[in-house]
C-alpha cells in the first residue's frame, strides 16, 4: 500500500509536466489540442531511440522535448495558416504522429532497461544515507521505498518548470498569449500577431508534453507506441481536479493546482485499482468518472451555497416583516 | 496624416446578396483632426473603420498613414499605428486578466514584445497616474479582473488603452452606443479630453447626432458607401441637428428623385 502510493506520487510528479502542457493549451490558449496523445509518444520514442543509440540521456531528453515542440508548432500552423478547426488540427496531427513515431522508433516498443537513463543517473549520484534518513519517518512499515531520489529530483524539476511557466505567462509575450486565449480581437488590435502566438504556445505546450513522455519512458524503462492513448484526458483530469481542489485565483496558484491535480489523479487511480471488484481495464472508466465528478461537484456545491444564502435572506426578510407587523 | 485614395469594397460580389459597402472613397485627415462620422445602418461607416484598421482589405484603393501605404499591412502590424475602441464594451479588454495586465498589453502596442515582466513597479505607477485621470477609482483596483468591471468602466479603460501610447490614428466605433445615457456622456467627455490632450488624429462613428456635433472639428455624413457631406471648421461648429436632418433629406431626396428618373 505504502509502496504503491509512493510510486503514484512519484509518477504523478512526472506526469505533472504533461498536465502543465495541457493547461497551457487548454486553459491559457483556450485551444483543445489533441496533439498531446501523439506528442507524448514522440518525446518518449525519440528519446528512447537516441538513448539506445548511445546519446547522453539529458541531450536525448531535450531532443525529444524539442521534437514535441515542433509537432505542436505544426498543429498551430494547421490551425492558424490552414484555418483548420482546432480540434481537427489536433486530431490530424495526432494520427500523423502515430506513423511518424513508429518510423522513429522502428518497432512498437523500445526498451531502455540496460541503458543509462536520466533515472539511473539520478540514482547513481544519490546518497543512500538520505533515503535511510527519510525512510525513518515510516517507522513500523514493513516495506519502505527503495529510493527517494526520483521523487525529490522530479519534484524539483517539475516545480522549476512551474516557476518558469509562471514567469513566462507574466512577461509581455506571455500576457499576449493569455489574451489570445481570452480575447483575440482585442489583442490583435494591440498589435500582437495572434497566429504566431498560437503557434508558439501550442509548440511550448507539446514540448512540455514530450518532455514528460521522455521522462515517463525513462522512469518505466521503455517507450511504447501506444503509451500516449488517452493522455489528453489524463492531462485534462489533472487540470480540472487541481482547479476544483486548489482554486485558480492567480497563475501561480493554478499551475501549482495542476501539479497537485496530476499527483492526486495518480493516487486516486492507484487506490481505485486496489478495490477488489475493479480491474485494471476499468482504468479509463475510472478516469472518466473522476473528471465528471471534478467538473460537476463544484457546481453542485456552489448552487447549494447560493440556495442556502437565499434562504437565509428570505428568513431575515420574513423576520423583519413580522416585526414590522407586530409593531 | 491619413489619406484614403479611391477605396472601394463590395461584399458577395456577383451574388444576389451583393452589397457595395464602400464606393470610391477619397479623404484626407490632417494631423490632429477629429472627425465624427454619421450615417444610417449599412452606410459603410464601420466598413470604412475596418479598412483603416486593416481588419478588412479593400478591393481597390490605397490607405496611407503618415505617407506610408499600409493597405497590405496585416491588422496586427497596422495596429502599431492605429488605436481602436469597439462598440461592445466586452471587445476591447481581456476579461480574465487584471486591469494592470490589460494596460501592460496596451503599453506594448508600439513596441516589440519581449520576455520581460509586463507589469513592473515603474509601469504600475505610470498606470496608476493614467487611471487617475479617469476619476473612476480604478487606480486602486489594479489587481481586479477586468471581467468584474461595469460596461462603462470597461469602455473607459478601453479608451485609455487605445490612446495612452498616442497612436497616429484613433478609431472610435460607436463606442458609447452600448452605455446608458449618463455613462455615455462620461465616456464622451473623457474622449474629448484624451483626444485633445494627446492631439490625436481621430475618426469617430456615432449614431448620436448631438454627440457628432459636440465632439470634433469635422463631420462626415455617409450613405450607400459614399461620403455625401463633409463640413469642418466654423461651419461645423454652427451646425445644429436640424441642419443635419435637412441636409440628409436634401441629398437623399435628390437620390430618390434620380432613381425615379432612371426607372422612368
Amino acid at each position: 500500500m505504502l509502496i504503491s502510493l509512493f510510486g503514484a506520487v512519484e509518477s504523478g510528479a512526472i506526469y505533472a509536466i504533461m498536465a502543465l502542457g495541457v493547461y497551457l493549451s487548454f486553459r491559457v490558449l483556450n485551444f483543445p489540442d489533441l496533439t498531446v496523445d501523439g506528442s507524448f509518444v514522440t518525446g518518449a520514442g525519440i528519446t528512447g531511440m537516441l538513448i539506445v543509440n548511445g546519446m547522453s540521456p539529458i541531450t536525448a531528453t531535450l531532443v525529444g522535448a524539442f521534437a514535441g515542440f515542433i509537432a505542436g508548432c505544426i498543429t498551430g500552423i494547421l490551425h492558424t495558416k490552414g484555418k483548420i478547426n482546432a480540434l481537427l488540427a489536433g486530431i490530424l496531427m495526432m494520427i500523423a504522429l502515430y506513423s511518424i513515431n513508429l518510423r522513429f522508433m522502428g518497432q512498437p516498443t523500445v526498451s531502455m532497461l540496460n541503458e543509462t537513463t536520466i533515472v539511473n543517473q539520478i540514482q547513481s549520484f544519490w546518497s543512500p544515507a538520505i533515503d535511510s534518513a527519510l525512510n525513518s519517518i515510516f517507522i513500523g512499515a514493513d516495506r519502505v521505498p527503495t529510493t527517494w531520489a526520483i521523487l525529490i529530483i522530479m519534484t524539483i524539476v517539475t516545480l522549476a518548470i512551474k516557476f518558469m511557466l509562471d514567469f513566462f505567462l507574466k512577461t509581455e509575450v506571455g500576457l499576449a498569449i493569455r489574451a489570445t486565449g481570452d480575447n483575440q480581437k482585442m489583442i490583435r488590435s494591440l498589435s500582437a500577431n495572434t497566429n504566431f502566438l498560437i503557434i508558439i504556445g501550442i509548440g511550448l505546450s507539446n514540448g512540455l508534453v514530450a518532455l514528460s513522455g521522455a521522462l515517463v519512458a525513462q522512469h518505466g524503462g521503455f517507450a511504447n507506441l501506444n503509451m500516449g492513448i488517452g493522455m489528453i484526458v489524463i492531462g485534462l483530469a489533472s487540470v480540472i481536479i487541481g482547479e476544483a481542489l486548489f482554486g485558480k485565483k492567480t497563475i501561480a496558484r493554478v499551475t501549482l493546482a495542476v501539479i497537485g491535480g496530476a499527483i492526486i489523479y495518480r493516487v486516486v487511480i492507484t487506490l481505485a485499482l486496489r478495490v477488489d471488484f475493479l480491474e485494471s481495464s476499468d482504468l479509463k472508466l475510472i478516469t472518466a468518472v473522476l473528471v465528471i465528478a471534478a467538473l460537476v461537484t463544484p457546481k453542485i456545491l456552489q448552487s447549494r451555497r447560493e440556495k442556502k444564502r437565499r434562504l437565509a435572506k428570505r428568513a431575515a426578510l420574513m423576520e423583519r416583516k413580522g416585526r414590522e407587523a407586530s409593531a | 496624416m491619413l489619406n484614403i485614395h479611391d477605396v472601394s469594397l463590395t461584399f458577395n460580389e456577383g451574388t444576389p446578396d451583393e452589397k457595395i459597402a464602400l464606393d470610391d472613397i477619397n479623404l484626407e485627415l490632417q494631423k490632429g483632426e477629429f472627425v465624427t462620422v454619421i450615417g444610417s445602418n449599412g452606410a459603410g461607416k464601420s466598413t470604412l473603420m475596418n479598412v483603416i484598421s486593416g481588419s478588412l482589405i479593400p478591393d481597390v484603393g490605397d490607405v496611407l498613414i503618415d505617407d506610408q501605404n499600409v493597405v497590405h499591412l496585416p491588422e496586427y502590424k497596422r495596429s502599431k499605428m492605429v488605436g481602436r475602441v469597439f462598440q461592445d464594451p466586452m471587445a476591447g479588454t481581456a476579461p480574465s486578466m487584471t486591469i494592470e495586465e490589460n494596460l501592460a498589453m496596451a503599453y506594448s502596442r508600439d513596441k516589440k514584445r519581449r520576455l520581460v515582466p509586463g507589469v513592473s513597479k515603474k509601469r504600475k505607477d505610470h498606470f496608476r497616474d493614467y487611471l487617475d485621470t479617469l476619476n473612476l477609482g480604478l487606480e486602486d483596483r489594479l489587481n481586479a479582473k477586468v471581467g468584474l468591471l461595469s460596461g462603462g468602466e470597461r469602455q473607459a479603460l478601453s479608451l485609455l488603452m487605445a490612446t495612452f501610447t498616442e497612436p497616429k490614428i484613433l478609431l472610435l466605433d460607436e463606442h458609447t452606443a452600448a452605455l446608458d445615457p449618463s455613462r455615455a456622456e462620461l465616456i464622451t467627455k473623457i474622449t474629448g479630453d484624451v483626444v485633445s490632450k494627446f492631439g490625436l488624429t481621430t475618426m469617430m462613428v456615432t449614431h448620436n447626432m448631438q454627440q457628432a456635433l459636440d465632439l470634433g472639428d469635422r463631420l462626415f455624413m455617409m450613405d450607400k458607401g459614399q461620403i455625401i457631406f463633409d463640413v469642418k471648421g466654423e461651419e461645423k461648429q454652427n451646425l445644429i441637428i436640424k441642419d443635419l436632418l435637412d441636409e440628409f433629406q436634401r441629398i437623399r431626396g435628390e437620390q430618390i428623385a434620380s432613381d425615379k428618373a432612371i426607372l422612368g
